[in-house]
């Protein structure tokens, strides 16, 4: 036991005489000096996941960082546990969060005490995009014969959305489509994106706000079709996807007379406190990150909205999205009393 | 359980323990209750409300519970065998009590190293080894935990300040 | 034979000797996240995920898809030997596999696992070889009705009254239910039973109870025994493997009664766990050693390995085709998949066929290569047991506590582990059953999510359950399996009275 706790402060003591030697080299600039957490506020499997292990790997094959990303999984209470722990952890640069939308709508719907602002903006690396599907069986082929065809629907054979988790961003969209039109909707909530796809081919519900990465196989297959996208253009990707159509053929709501936009944050914050060099040295990371082809092709694949976004003109974005996820969840009366 | 065979082995009867624990059981039974109530435990008119299965579940835990209770309390044959033989108690407490420990050191001072002086004190107070045999197992059981989860798997395990002193 | 000579195509991706070195590494580390309690399957494939990163997708896959054959193998050791399930599919492998290793048979038990979990994912993976177009859409008839009836099937299959109080059997199985409603809630958001405790946020984990209740709990009961495993006399010998597979051809019926419980439980897909405890359930209730169930039988080792075994193989058959996982593990790999630009779903079998039969292929020759490298290693383990428990004891605790904090990287899952041991040592000595308590912990919350769904689906009209012939006649054979003592009692009167016990 000795002679181990001997040796360990042997080990201090070169590892604190080794700090004092290399520092001067890398003053101008600070560095991560050990493996850096990188949480997902979001169960194994999901698009936080995925997107956050996509990173790792990225930033591991064309070594942009000296030490490890190490992605910890952080899910309980609908991510409140990962937003918490973060805000425990003041002041600690070795710690980054991905965030989606539910670092507005946890914190509204359950109560946790937590806010945006809690933590330091660092990056926007992209936004989901949300696309409006129906079965391919279905009788309409735009929005403007789903609206009439969900305004038609008697009581008793109401139409059912399918989405994510309760609460979030797929009922928000439910409830800002409930809000614009009038009609009533059933709301299902699974567990994942790809059951609800899956769900929406077995016609167990009417339809779904799938992102795009979410339903494309099926889209292929010919088993789903999209009906318009909720942004405020249509997306960029002029590749054919299916059956000649890309996701550029996509309308959106707004011109198909559904005025709704929502994007999905996919962002990137550390912990209270900490200093303008760490922040720095994570934004550049990321700006790498963002020139190599994976990730390039990953945005593609996923039909991503790429705006990136860093200091000032992000912590603008973020008010504004708060500010927008506060007033539909009150109308749609989803705030936790 | 051996049945009691001398006075100074006795603890309690098994049958106040079952009393005790379905009165502990009741108690979480009306928990769950009250905080279902709390958020709604009705059926509403689209199905269940989040509270209507928890709510039931609790009451169906209490009334077992009370079932329990009445069989041990007017029975004619009570187990009054010994819950726990004394000398039994004494040596499964001789593992809880380090176990609870370990535990709570765990907190302060890392997982490796309280693995290290939790498996030394283990085989030096029960097993009597030399500290030939108990360094190398209590060194080498972290040491190996150490390379696999920190370095191999990056899954970080909790640390303490001689980890963070190595750049940990 | 299209299928077959697709399969050949796959075989002769294989035959770059790479890829088989990613097989065997893979396996090795699947074994070893497999007896990691905590670090399951699904863990260890995300774990991993980076770093296949600068593979083809090929060997990529190979190598990921062969770290949860590995798993799937590796779960049952931990069972076995100190009664602490390495993987929530292994908990019904305890119930048997346990007792058998403190009657010495800890060689046999093993043996029985691993060659009943290879004989599951081959006819799995068979499925899957000639079937898969066909029962790919079968998943697409699942609603939440049916995952409900599923899951209703799962209980009433596994729950029968034991020896135990009634009243004792529902108390456990109600604190299971209460334990699993912890947390949020899926279908509405709302916070349940968290008491503004942020530590409760994230609910009980099962594993960490089950390590918590078996494993500890196991330990603590040991020790009233004084300072020894009772499975410390156990024989070691390399003979074991060949007398145990004498044993097997016997259980055939039943074998595949699991296989089919399996393959049927990963495409629909309901999972490797629940499909563990409904294949249990009913060898239980209709092998004629069902009554030894529970107290050391070999056949209580084998199915639910099969079971398991074939739900995790054929599991990968959603996810493939459609891209539902049909386990928490699969959910993993469809990200993979994603991430190396692979789109699951209909056409992947099309598009990608070099993938596709290659990983089928790999499959077969994974599951051979596990099959050997974990027997070959059955005498090793198995004299796990002779090291003495003073030494063996504290690892085993310290292994506890960190599979207990990987689950969900939280400190407090310790201590409540620690809660759970104590737990489960004082239900062990009070006659509490075990069983329905994880049961109801692992299913209570897929459950009531999927009925809630369905009474959403059907604005609160029950008869949603009796709604198309699919569902239906899944709920009757539940409520059928539920009476079944009820019903053999009833046809035994009409057969004229008890019969003496010839039957014996």
């Amino acid at each position: 036991m000795r002679s181990a706790f001997a040796r360990s402060i042997q080990r201090f003591a070169a590892v604190c005489t080794a700090v004092a030697v290399l520092s001067p080299l890398s003053a101008w600039a600070w560095e991560p000096t050990k493996n850096v957490e990188f949480i997902v506020p979001a169960g194994t499997g999901g698009g936080a996941d995925q997107m956050a292990r996509m990173l790792q790997g990225i930033i591991q094959k064309n070594n942009l960082m000296a030490q490890s990303l190490v992605v910890i999984n952080k899910s309980g209470g609908a991510g409140a546990e990962g937003f918490l722990d973060m805000k425990g952890s003041s002041g600690n640069p070795h710690k980054i969060i991905i965030t989606l939308s539910n670092l507005f709508t946890t914190p509204l719907a359950t109560g946790v005490p937590f806010k945006w602002d809690d933590l330091t903006p660092v990056a926007m690396l992209a936004l989901d995009e949300f696309i409006l599907w129906v079965n391919a069986k279905a009788p309409y082929d735009d929005v403007k014969g789903y609206l009439a065809a969900l305004k038609a629907a008697q009581p008793g054979s109401e139409f059912k959305m399918g989405g994510t988790g309760s609460k979030q961003e797929d009922q928000i969209i439910t409830a800002a489509i409930e809000q614009a039109t009038g009609a009533k909707f059933i709301y299902v909530p699974y567990k994942g994106g790809g059951d609800v796809a899956a769900q929406l081919v077995g016609g167990h519900v009417t339809s779904s706000v799938n992102n795009p990465i979410e339903a494309v196989s099926q889209w292929r297959a010919g088993e789903l079709k999209p009906l318009c996208v909720f942004d405020s253009q249509r997306l960029p990707y002029k590749e054919p996807v299916a059956s000649g159509k890309s996701w550029a053929d996509i309308p959106t709501c707004k011109d198909g007379g559904l005025d709704i936009e929502y994007l999905m944050l996919r962002g990137i914050f550390m912990a209270p406190k900490v200093t303008q060099d760490q922040v720095d040295y994570y934004v550049n990371l990321f700006k790498k990150v963002r020139e190599t082809p994976e990730w390039k092709d990953f945005m593609e694949k996923g039909a991503f909205n790429t705006t990136m976004l860093s200091g000032a003109e992000y912590k603008a974005w973020l008010g504004k999205a708060a500010e927008s996820h506060r007033s539909l969840m009150e109308k749609a009366g989803f705030i936790a009393k | 359980m051996a049945i009691e065979s001398e006075k100074s082995e006795h603890t309690v009867t098994t049958r106040t323990m079952d009393i005790v624990v379905a009165l502990l059981f009741m108690g979480v039974a009306a928990l769950v209750m009250a905080d279902s109530w709390r958020i709604g435990a009705r059926w509403a008119s689209d199905g269940p409300q989040a509270g209507y299965f928890p709510f039931y579940v609790g009451l169906i835990m209490f009334l077992a519970s009370v079932g329990t209770l009445a069989t041990n309390l007017f029975t004619k044959t009570p187990n009054l065998s010994n819950f726990v033989d004394r000398e039994q108690l004494g040596s499964v407490l001789k593992v809880l009590v380090p176990t609870i420990v370990y535990v709570v050191l765990i907190n302060f001072i890392g997982i490796y190293i309280a693995s290290m002086i939790f498996i030394a004190f283990f085989m030096w107070w029960l097993g009597k080894y030399s500290p030939m045999v108990i360094v190398p197992v209590a060194i080498g059981v972290p040491a190996v935990l150490f390379v696999m989860f920190e370095i191999w798997f990056l899954v970080p395990l909790p640390k303490g300040p001689i980890e963070t002193a190595l750049g940990y | 034979m299209e299928a077959l000579s697709n399969l050949i195509g796959g075989f002769s991706v294989l035959g770059d000797p790479m890829n088989i070195v990613y097989m065997f590494v893979g396996i090795g580390l699947g074994v070893l996240i497999g007896v990691l309690p905590g670090l399951g399957g699904a863990n260890g494939v995300a774990i991993l995920l980076p770093l296949t990163f600068s593979m083809s997708p090929v060997s990529a896959i190979i190598m990921l898809s062969s770290i949860y054959w590995g798993a799937l193998f590796g779960g049952a050791i931990t069972s076995v030997l100190f009664n602490i399930p390495g993987e929530p599919w292994s908990v019904a492998t305890t119930f048997d596999g346990h007792p058998m290793a403190q009657r010495g048979k800890a060689g046999e038990a093993l043996t029985g696992a691993f060659t009943g979990s290879f004989l599951g994912a081959f006819i799995a993976v068979l499925l899957i070889t000639f079937l898969a177009p066909v029962i790919a859409k079968f998943a697409l008839q699942f609603g939440p009705a049916e995952f409900f009836a599923v899951y209703l099937l799962t209980f009433c299959s596994f729950v029968g009254m034991g020896r135990e109080s009634p009243f004792k059997v529902l108390a456990a199985m109600t604190l299971g239910f209460a334990l699993a409603a912890v947390g949020i809630d899926t279908v509405t958001g709302q916070l349940r039973m968290t008491f503004g405790s942020t530590e409760l946020l994230r609910g009980f984990d099962f594993l960490v109870a089950v390590i918590g209740l078996f494993g500890v709990g196991e330990i603590l009961l040991t020790m009233e025994e004084g300072l020894a495993f009772k499975g410390k006399s156990a024989k070691i010998n390399a003979k074991v493997v060949l007398e145990t597979w004498k044993k097997l051809p016997a259980m055939w019926v039943g074998a595949l009664r699991s296989a089919a419980v399996g393959c049927w439980m990963g495409i629909t897909p309901g999972g490797a766990t629940p499909a563990s405890f409904m294949s249990y359930g009913l060898a239980k209730r209709f092998s004629k050693n069902g009554k030894n169930f529970g107290k050391g039988e070999l056949e209580g080792v084998v199915m639910p390995e099969v079971a398991a075994h074939a739900a995790g193989t054929s599991a990968l058959l959603p996810m493939l085709t459609l891209g539902i996982p049909g386990s928490p593990t699969a959910a993993v790999l469809l990200g993979g998949l994603l991430i190396w630009g692979l789109q699951p779903g209909p056409l992947l079998f099309v598009e990608q066929k070099d993938f596709v039969w290659g990983l089928i292929a790999s499959i077969y020759l994974g599951n051979i290569a596990g099959l050997i490298v974990v027997l070959t290693t059955v005498p090793l383990f198995a004299a796990i047991l002779r090291i003495p428990f003073s030494v063996i004891a504290p690892i085993i605790l310290v292994i506890c506590a960190v599979g207990a904090y990987t689950v969900h990287n939280a400190g407090l899952d310790i201590a409540v582990m620690l809660i759970f041991g104590v737990v489960g040592y004082i239900f062990k000595k009070l006659d509490y059953p075990l069983a329905p308590l994880v049961l109801a912990l692992v299913l209570g919350d897929m459950a009531e999510s999927s009925f809630r769904q369905a009474m959403l689906v059907s604005q609160g009209n029950i008869g949603i359950f009796w709604s198309n012939p699919l569902v239906g006649s899944i709920v009757t054979l539940a409520l059928a399996m539920l009476f079944w003592p009820l019903i053999t009692k009833v046809k035994e009167r009409l057969m004229g009275g008890p019969r003496p016990a010839a039957a014996e």
